[in-house]
């Protein structure tokens, strides 16, 4: 570093600025989105299949011709407790109730969404 | 001619082992001292990084092969005295991450040392996360970045401005 040049320039703090201003608005991005959900919509492969309230405790029974999944909604949460995907990620998830939170199964293409 | 430039490399080569030598016990020295006070407040895993103030000196004053070597050093001698495999990969990941991203960004010449070490700190997090999220099969944790994010920006600019002055400082 040449002895002329400053410890701190302006785009260092430009920088600074910018790093915390992002992070706090995602921040506050998240904490406002902490909605509970009412709708749960089910997707293969893209396609919306079926859409469920989440007032009405059910278990559903997905299959398509990659492979089954079964989706329990109770209390208001959406699980899925049992896959025959390889890598039983949708299985091991937490159960979800907020808007925008999804449940993936990748082997199976299927998207578990709260709507509203 | 050549028998005089071969001697003068020789000479540079011996002064950069030993300096490197320098550089890593100074660095582990660091991040021991860093671990006797712990950061009572803070979410696991967030911490100053005063090892960082080593690589980043030696990128400004030494080069990108050397600071290589040192942070490798590092994280292998730490890692094998205090730490486990998992401590190693971690640390491999971060560093790597931090040192490519700082080369980069240093060689834009936008930022001082503050920039330079803000975007180093953030992404050896970054680098931390992803392998969190690999091991974990969870990318919920990248939610965690946000966090990280702005424990790196604060650690990245006081180590940053910590870094400036030793290296307008020293001469190496």
């Amino acid at each position: 570093m040449a002895d002329n040049e400053k410890l701190i320039k302006k785009s260092d703090v430009i920088l600074l600025v910018v790093v915390l201003t992002m992070a706090l608005f995602a921040v506050v991005y998240i904490m406002s989105a902490k909605e509970k959900g009412t709708k749960l919509r089910i997707s293969v492969d893209g396609e919306v299949m079926e859409e469920f309230y989440l007032s009405e405790d059910r278990e559903h029974q997905i299959t398509t011709d990659k492979g089954g999944n079964l989706v329990v909604i109770e209390d208001g949460e959406v699980d899925v407790i049992e896959a025959d995907c390889p890598d039983k990620v949708c299985v091991n998830h937490v159960p979800v109730d907020e808007v925008g939170e999804t449940i993936i199964c990748l082997p199976h293409k299927l998207v578990l969404e709260i709507v509203e | 001619m050549s028998d005089n430039s071969k001697n003068k490399q020789t000479k540079r080569t011996n002064r950069d082992i030993a300096l490197t030598g320098v550089f890593i016990a100074l660095a582990m020295i660091l991040s021991y001292l860093e671990s006797l006070v712990p950061v009572g407040f803070a979410v696991p895993g967030i911490k100053l990084g005063l090892a960082n103030l080593v690589t980043i000196v030696a990128l400004y004053k030494l080069g990108l092969k050397d600071t290589i070597i040192i942070s490798l050093g590092r994280i292998l001698l730490s890692g094998v005295l205090f730490g486990n495999m998992m401590v190693i990969i971690y640390s491999l990941a971060g560093a790597g991450l931090s040192i490519l991203v700082m080369v980069l960004v240093k060689k834009t010449k936008i930022f001082s040392a503050m920039g330079v070490s803000i975007c180093g700190a953030i992404s050896h997090n970054l680098g931390q996360i992803i392998v969190a999220v690999i091991t974990l099969e969870n990318m919920n944790i990248m939610y965690y970045m946000i966090v990280l994010a702005i424990a790196g920006a604060v650690a990245g600019t006081i180590i940053g401005v910590l870094s400036g002055m030793i290296i307008k400082n020293i001469r190496i």
